[in-house]
This record gives C-alpha cells, sequence and structure tokens, in this order.
C-alpha cells in the first residue's frame, strides 16, 4: 500500500490519497494522468492491467486500486 | 435573409422539434424545450435592458451550459465560457479585459464561483433563468436590431505574454464557417456528435454549431471516460455516436490504452481530428481498426472561427510522414509569403518554400477584445493586395506546399530555432523521432540559454538506443544535443502536449 501511495502521490502531488474516496469523480485525476499511473502500477507491481481493468470502481480511492492489483498479482 | 445564428437555431427547431438536440450523463434535451430554455434565459437576461456587452458563463460542460450560451444571444449580448478550473489569476484577467456586465452560474458550480472572489458583478442563476417567462416581444425587438457583424462569443486564448487574448467572433464567422462543416462532411439530422473538447476551446465550435444549424445530435462524453476507455467505447455505442473532432491526444490515449485491439465502435464512421499534430502511428491503428470510415486532418487557429484548412485522408502514410494539411476550406482563402512579403506558390512536381500562412475571408475573427496592439500586429493588410483595404490574419505558423500540391504544417514560426547557424525546424525533428519504431510520443524543445536542442520522449527505449537510431535520421546540425525519457508527456487543459511546461523541466 506504501508504494501505491507513494506513485500516486508521484502522478499527484500535495492529494490526501489515504483519505480520498472519489479519485476520478473530484477530477484528482485527470484522463490524461491515467496512462502514466497505469504504467507506473505495472512497473511497480509486475502486472499488467488491461482495458477491461480500467473501469471507474477500480479508480475510486487507493484502497480500490490495492484490491485490483492484490487480485492481479494472484492472477499471474 | 440569415444574419444571425439563432435563425438557423429557431429554423431546426421547426423541422425537427422532438428530436434530441444535446445531451450530457446526466439528461437529454429536445430541440423545442432547448429553445424554449434559451429564451427563457434570454428573456430574464433582456430584464436588465442591456445589449452588446460581455457576459460570462460559469458552468461547466453540461446542457445547462449550452442553454446559457444561446440565451445570451438571444438577449442581444455575447458570452465568454470560463473553465470551471481556471486559476484565479487568469480569471481575474479575463474578467478584467471583459468588465462583463453579468456572470451566469448554475447550483452545482457556485462554490467554485464564489472561490475566485469576483466582486461587484451581478450573478445569475441558471436554474432562476430559466424559470423565467418568455418575453417574445422585446426578444424579437432585439433581434429586430441586430447586425450579423455583432460579436457572438469571445474566446481566450493562451497568448505568448501570459495575458489572456480575447479573440472576437461575430455571427457571421460561424455562420460561414459552420456552414462549410456541414456541406464538406455532410452533417446532417442523422449526424450523432460525441464531443470531446471543451466549450471554451475553439474546437467545440464545430461539433456544438453544426448540430444547432442541421438538426443533428451532440453527446457530451464525460471526460473521465477518457481514463476509462471500454466506458468510453460502451458510451459511444449506446448513444449511437457516428462522428467525433476530438484532438489528437484524446485518439491516442484510446490507441495507446490498447483498446483498438479488443473493442468494437458500433457506430462511429466519421473521425475528424485537429488542435496538433498527430502522430501516424496511432493513426494507422485507428484506420486499420476503422477501414471503412472517413478520417480528415484539420487545421485552422481560433482568429479563423477553428478551422482554414483540411485533409480527408486518402493514402497510406509511413510513421515518419506527415499528415498533410490539405486546401483552404471552401470559402476561405490562403496566401504562404516568404520573409520579405513575397507569395509562394505550389509548383508542379516539385516541394515549394517555407513561408507564413496566412488567412482570409469570413472565417476571420475581428481582432482582440480590447487589445489594439495585439490585434494590429495579427490583423494586417493583406501583403499582396495594394489596391483597397483588406484584413488578413498572420496564423504565425510555417507551411510548405509538397510534390502534390497539398499544404504540409512545418511548425510554429517560435518553433524555428536558429541553432549553430542553421536555421531548424523543431517539428521536422518530431517528424523524424516519430518514425523510429517503440516512439509513443514525442516534443522537441529548445533552450535558447545553452543553446541546446533537448527532446522528450514517451516509449520503451533507451536513450542510447534511441540517439543511435536518430542519427541515422537527422542531419548533424538537427540532432538534439539531450534527450529526456517521460513516463508521459503533460498535457495543457486543451489536451495538447505542454511545451511551456516541459521548457520549465529542462
Amino acid at each position: 500500500m506504501d508504494e501505491l501511495l507513494k506513485i500516486l502521490n508521484n502522478v499527484k502531488p500535495g492529494v490526501d490519497f489515504e483519505h480520498e474516496e472519489n479519485i476520478m469523480e473530484d477530477e484528482i485525476i485527470d484522463s490524461f494522468d491515467i496512462v502514466t499511473l497505469v504504467s507506473m502500477i505495472n512497473d511497480e507491481f509486475d502486472i499488467e492491467i488491461t482495458p477491461a481493468d480500467l473501469v471507474p470502481e477500480n479508480f475510486k480511492s487507493a484502497k480500490t486500486i490495492y484490491n485490483m492489483i492484490e487480485r492481479l498479482q494472484n492472477e499471474v | 435573409m440569415i444574419k444571425n445564428i439563432l435563425q438557423l437555431l429557431e429554423n431546426t427547431v421547426e423541422l425537427f422539434p422532438n428530436k434530441v438536440a444535446f445531451g450530457d450523463d446526466k439528461r437529454e434535451i429536445t430541440y423545442v424545450e432547448f429553445l424554449k430554455n434559451s429564451k427563457k434565459i434570454g428573456s430574464c437576461v433582456a430584464s436588465k435592458k442591456v445589449t452588446q456587452k460581455p457576459i460570462i458563463i460559469f458552468i461547466d460542460k453540461t446542457v445547462n451550459c449550452l442553454e446559457a450560451m444561446m440565451g445570451v444571444i438571444y438577449s442581444g449580448n455575447f458570452y465568454t465560457i470560463l473553465d470551471t478550473k481556471t486559476p484565479v489569476e487568469r480569471a481575474k484577467s479575463i474578467i478584467d479585459t471583459l468588465d462583463p456586465i453579468m456572470i451566469i452560474t448554475d447550483e452545482k458550480n457556485e462554490k467554485k464561483m464564489s472561490a475566485l472572489n469576483i466582486q461587484n458583478i451581478e450573478v445569475l442563476m441558471y436554474e432562476d433563468a430559466v424559470d423565467y417567462k418568455i418575453d417574445e416581444e422585446t426578444l424579437k425587438d432585439i433581434r429586430d436590431k441586430q447586425i450579423d457583424t455583432d460579436i457572438l462569443y469571445v474566446l481566450f486564448t493562451s497568448g505568448s505574454t501570459g495575458i489572456p487574448k480575447g479573440t472576437v467572433l461575430t455571427h457571421k464567422a460561424v455562420i460561414s464557417y459552420t456552414t462549410w462543416v456541414k456541406d464538406t462532411f455532410d452533417i446532417n439530422e442523422n449526424t450523432i456528435w460525441g464531443s470531446q473538447t471543451p466549450f471554451y476551446f475553439s474546437m467545440s465550435i464545430t461539433d456544438v454549431f453544426s448540430t444547432i444549424i442541421t438538426g443533428a445530435t451532440l453527446y457530451i462524453i464525460p471526460k473521465m471516460y477518457f481514463s476509462f476507455p471500454v466506458k468510453l467505447i460502451e458510451y459511444m455505442n449506446e448513444k449511437k455516436i457516428n462522428s467525433i473532432y476530438w484532438v489528437p491526444s484524446a485518439l491516442c490515449i484510446v490507441a495507446n490504452l490498447g483498446t483498438l485491439k479488443t473493442a468494437e465502435f458500433e457506430s462511429l464512421q466519421k473521425i475528424l481530428f485537429a488542435g496538433e499534430v498527430m502522430p501516424v502511428k496511432q493513426l494507422n491503428e485507428w484506420i486499420q481498426k476503422l477501414p471503412n470510415a472517413q478520417f480528415a486532418n484539420l487545421y485552422g487557429p481560433t482568429e479563423t472561427t477553428d478551422i482554414c484548412s483540411y485533409y480527408v485522408i486518402d493514402r497510406k502514410f509511413e510513421n515518419d510522414e506527415s499528415i498533410p494539411m490539405g486546401k483552404h476550406c471552401n470559402n476561405c482563402g490562403l496566401i504562404i509569403v516568404d520573409e520579405n512579403g513575397n507569395e509562394i506558390l505550389p509548383t508542379k512536381d516539385k516541394e515549394s518554400k517555407i513561408g507564413e500562412l496566412l488567412v482570409r475571408g469570413s472565417f476571420l475573427a475581428s481582432g482582440y477584445y480590447k487589445n489594439p496592439e495585439k490585434t494590429k500586429e495579427a490583423f494586417v493588410q493583406n501583403p499582396i493586395n495594394n489596391s483597397y483595404p483588406e484584413i488578413v490574419y498572420r496564423t504565425g505558423d510555417l507551411v510548405k506546399y509538397n510534390k502534390r500540391g497539398e499544404l504540409i504544417y512545418i511548425s510554429r514560426k517560435d518553433y524555428q530555432i536558429k541553432h549553430m547557424g542553421y536555421r531548424i525546424e523543431l517539428g521536422e525533428i518530431e517528424r523524424n523521432i516519430y518514425g523510429i519504431d517503440k516512439i509513443v510520443l514525442c516534443a522537441c524543445i529548445y533552450d535558447e540559454k545553452e543553446q541546446k536542442i533537448v527532446l522528450f520522449y514517451q516509449g520503451e527505449l533507451e536513450i542510447e538506443e534511441l540517439a543511435e537510431e536518430a542519427n541515422k535520421r537527422l542531419l548533424p546540425y538537427m540532432r538534439p544535443n539531450k534527450y529526456i525519457k517521460v513516463s508521459h508527456m503533460p498535457y495543457n487543459a486543451n489536451g495538447k502536449i505542454d511545451r511551456k511546461k516541459l521548457k520549465g523541466e529542462m
């Protein structure tokens, strides 16, 4: 989880991602940022987020992103 | 006689009263309802008994915003749409320039607006205005006095000095331009647009106003969907979107996220793009996905309403070729001049010299609002006409004719640099770098202080590998002095590569 928070803060500094529950709806992360975020997560956690995983439900908060990462890690 | 964009809207309403005009993720509105709400807002504003004055609309990209736009026009005034995410300083600068008589906002955006701390300007709530009684007599009276060179809207661009410039567009310019759009791309009541560009950006004029004049339908695609391509395509299929006019960055995001491999577009037939150079690699992926669709590259600045030249893609392009800007739009004149003001003409089977592109005709803006100096610099007497007054717009863009007589974009005049005594177009370096296989995106910036060509790139290859490939393609004096690998390119609010930010990162 700490690695993920580090990545999120890297993409958008100055946001309290630990307590942010609506990352996309509050437009904290821009549509253009998501490409970066996905490639950074892929590299850090050695997974592949596919277009099918790119759904709003997975990107609501740091926790939902982390759940997705864990799921994808288990699939490998 | 057509002198006002609202006549065309009213005509459409008569033909297709119950057809959906606009939709966002919350609601849809038919033409007859849209007209009614616009007239209500117009009557409410008109009760102030002021015309020909600026009004700011501070509403995000929704149907509400479109109703407010038409409402302002009904009142005989003109609008500027302020991005609801505008930084305070930029908002202040725009408000200072405009000196608006009123700001229209809605409940959703009211809080954001108070954060801007605007004083002494009347605020009108959308919710109140849309509840007002229509005053047909006053609206008719206002229309009677209007002419086609009255302002429709003022659109602010960044301006190289950092002070936003307000480009003045008239009814005449917008009617001329959108008539071209309609005729050229066969926009009609069967067209269903999927709108990507913000309403404070000139590209939105094309899809919004071509909808109004033809009875087409326009769906606002929620910005968030560009992060979630599966959702995006679901939405496009559900709404039966058959035409899009996006910035290349948006098309690239869909391609780069791997969506094109699996997705199926059920209705998409027209893919138009403008705003920056479309990388050929991603374009080819789109064409491969939709081989029967029409693809067109449009070019133009805000000062020509939106577009002045276009090219419908009719042949295959390699990754290191550029997509032409094509030829002038019908009823729009283009002139290329060299440094001495002499005209450059296409020559058969030979590339022409490079020169600056000038535009003339009815698509032109009337100048910059309350900015005579900048207006004088950009809107000048046609250098090849010394017989009568004729204003042309200097685009500041360098172009040439290729062997086929098509216009080719080279770069901004400001991107033309002098390096080690050579004149170099940074755009030409970028085009060559795009020919290298693993390059996803690149941007070339000149560091004047250090006198270095710096290349920012995104892609799965190391600097040494890239430099080696680049050296095979570029003349020695054009080779970048420094390469910087980025995990992603920064984008500005309009979705273009943010070169100012890159420059700051050097």
